[in-house]
């Protein structure tokens, strides 16, 4: 494999790169090479190249090991080479870089190198030189240096604005902490307007948004322990707001602008990355239209179509990632972590339908759903899985769709008036009993 | 304990899914099983020989969890014991049932053996004492169906052990037994 002259990169589960704040991805390419003018190192062979607001990334997805050049390190890009001769060889485009006096690829480096990068793929190798340029003239990774001296330099980490916030208003408890951030959605709100006024502007002011989610977010998380009296009501809608700000998570949503032909690709990980905590939340199993939802919304701006969800989670099957799509009988499609067994489900279930109160009246959908901590249309698939691998059996009725544990099996027909059993039909024989 | 008559009801006739037709496969094989046990042995003790499937059969529903059986579910079961050849249906619609605990020949069998225990190898009986006649008493012969019985008869007289005569009128319809 190809020498490390290039720092690693840290990835996710399922190979996304892990973003620096504030960095968003501007353009990937696949199949990329990187050289290095040395013929020492071994160069970087056809992984994908990602363009981001501070780094250029080489992620090779078999291993799943990256490597970045910092943009800072930059000095100079040559345009590719126009000649006749050019136009057999793959397209490249040649990066001058700054280097350290210890070789290696440094902001202050004392003398310069060149790397090479070779497209082997079907790019359009000058619309990735424009948007390059764009990226190192745009600078946006002084912008991160400067916030972070500001921040160590006052001693607190806290925004301007709501400094001035808190002069005009008393911040106390819970309500104080509403306002202040009805404030800053204000503003926020101000701010997407600006944002939807052209895409090259909105994706500059997606660095904004993320950090207002940001600080709202840890702001909140803080003043938990501050507010300890808050009532049950307060610490309700505390909750609501910290779900609506983690689900604007999402840092560098992938776009068809940026991944082009990689699009479900690089979508259906970033799905993977993002599907984990909702699915912790929902137990373990999330419905499609659900995901949606949710999913669109913390992508913001850049929506995403059904089909494009549906084809990414598809997608799922190729990469090792720990969660899969699955489709029920009844056509009712959900995101499943793999570590949860059906078994485990079933396990919980038998448990509940063998409860004193549910051998007498059963239990519906809405019953498992609660003790699962799922959807109840969810909960109805599991009983309906459970009932089809014999565990439970169904009572319709004028009062609704029931499912009991499965006693059919217990009972043996030459011996119906069960005088020597002591399986799941004589507990609910003796349940029955006690009920009178 | 609940009870029909003085027919003891098992458990599981309180348990609800046992009159909602199981839509999997292995769990409706044993329902149908439960069931076809529980319609014989019911049958058997009330000396039921018909089963009218939309009248209010006593089995079909229960009023103390106030379940009671689909048509369907009802022509499943009864189906399932007309291909053991434990009933018959007695019309084209299925409206009608006839019970056989007793299969036809085991109907038969159990006739040429209560005729060998009482001595009537070469003796007559009319249809109606076989019925309800002193002999008969306490045997499953008592109030059997009079059009099951003639059926009966007819096989054992097929095979030579019986001959039926007509009497004056239909109660003096009678049998004679060549065993």
């Amino acid at each position: 494999m190809a020498a490390n002259w290039l720092p690693p990169v840290s990835l996710t589960a399922s190979g996304r790169p892990v973003f620096l704040p504030g960095e968003v991805e501007r353009c990937l390419l696949p199949a990329v090479d990187l050289e290095s003018e040395n013929p020492g190192l071994a160069p970087f062979r056809s992984g994908l190249l990602v363009l981001t607001s501070h780094r250029l990334l080489w992620i090779d997805e078999q291993s799943a090991a990256g490597f970045a050049v910092p943009l800072a390190a930059v000095v100079h890009a040559y345009p590719p080479k126009k000649s006749i001769r050019s136009m057999f060889a793959s397209p490249r485009i040649r990066l001058q870089v700054s280097v350290s006096p210890d070789g290696r690829i440094a902001e202050d480096g004392v003398r310069s190198e060149v790397i090479t990068v070779v497209m082997r793929g079907k790019n359009d190798p000058d619309a990735f030189y424009c948007r390059l340029l764009e990226v190192l003239r745009s600078r946006q990774w002084e912008a991160a240096v400067v916030a972070e001296k500001r921040n160590t330099d006052s001693g607190i980490a806290e925004p301007p604005m709501a400094a001035a916030a808190r002069v005009r208003m008393p911040v106390v408890g819970v309500s104080g902490i509403l306002r202040k951030e009805q404030e800053l959605w204000e503003s926020t709100d101000k701010s997407l307007q600006e944002a939807f006024q052209d895409l090259n502007a909105l994706m500059s002011k997606a660095k904004d948004m993320v950090q207002l989610a940001e600080k709202m977010r840890l702001k909140l998380l803080s003043s938990t322990s501050a507010s300890g009296n808050a009532d049950d009501e307060e610490m309700g809608s505390k909750q609501e707001m910290q779900d609506w700000l983690l689900s604007i998570g999402i840092v560098s949503p992938v776009t068809k602008e940026s991944a082009g032909a990689l699009y479900h690709q690089q979508l259906s990980r970033e799905l993977a990355d993002f599907v984990k905590l909702p699915l912790e939340r929902a137990g373990g199993m999330i419905a499609l239209v659900d995901v949606y939802c949710l999913f669109n919304r913390a992508r913001g701006t850049a929506l995403i179509s059904p089909d494009d969800l549906l084809q990414a989670c598809t997608l799922w099957e190729k990469f090792d990632v720990p969660v899969m799509l699955r489709k029920f009988d009844s056509g009712v499609m959900v995101i499943q972590s793999k570590a949860r067994r059906d078994e485990e489900v079933f396990v919980r279930i038998a448990s509940l339908a063998q409860k004193p109160d549910a051998l007498r009246t059963g239990i519906s959908p809405s019953d498992a759903a609660l003790t699962l901590g799922i959807a109840p249309a969810l909960a109805k698939e599991h009983l309906l899985t459970a009932e089809s691998k014999g565990l439970l059996c169904r009572d319709v009725s004028p009062d609704g769709f029931r499912f009991f544990i499965n006693l059919f099996t217990d009972i043996d027909p030459s011996d119906i008036y069960m005088n020597k059993n002591n399986g799941p039909a004589h507990v609910w024989s003796s349940a029955l009993s006690l009920s009178g | 304990m609940q009870r029909l008559g003085n027919f003891k009801l098992p458990q599981f006739f309180n348990f609800p899914p046992f009159f909602t037709l199981q839509p999997v496969k292995e769990t409706r094989e044993k329902q149908v099983q439960l069931w076809k046990q529980l319609l014989l042995d019911y049958c058997r003790s009330q000396k039921i020989f018909v089963i009218g499937l939309e009248e209010d059969f006593p089995l079909f529903s229960n009023p103390v969890i106030e379940r009671s059986l689909s048509h369907e579910a009802r022509e499943v079961f009864l189906s399932a014991l007309i291909s053991e050849g434990h009933a018959e249906w007695m019309d084209k619609d299925r409206r009608k049932c006839l019970m056989l605990w007793l299969r036809l020949q085991e109907w038969a069998d159990y006739i040429l053996n209560f005729v060998k225990d009482n001595g009537l190898q070469d003796g007559v009986m009319t249809i109606e004492e076989m019925r309800s006649g002193t002999e008969t008493h306490g045997t499953e012969l008592a109030g059997i169906d009079r059009g099951l019985l003639l059926r009966v008869l007819r096989l054992l007289e097929q095979k030579g052990k019986a001959t039926i005569f007509k009497g004056t009128s239909a109660d003096d319809d009678g049998v004679k037994f060549s065993v």
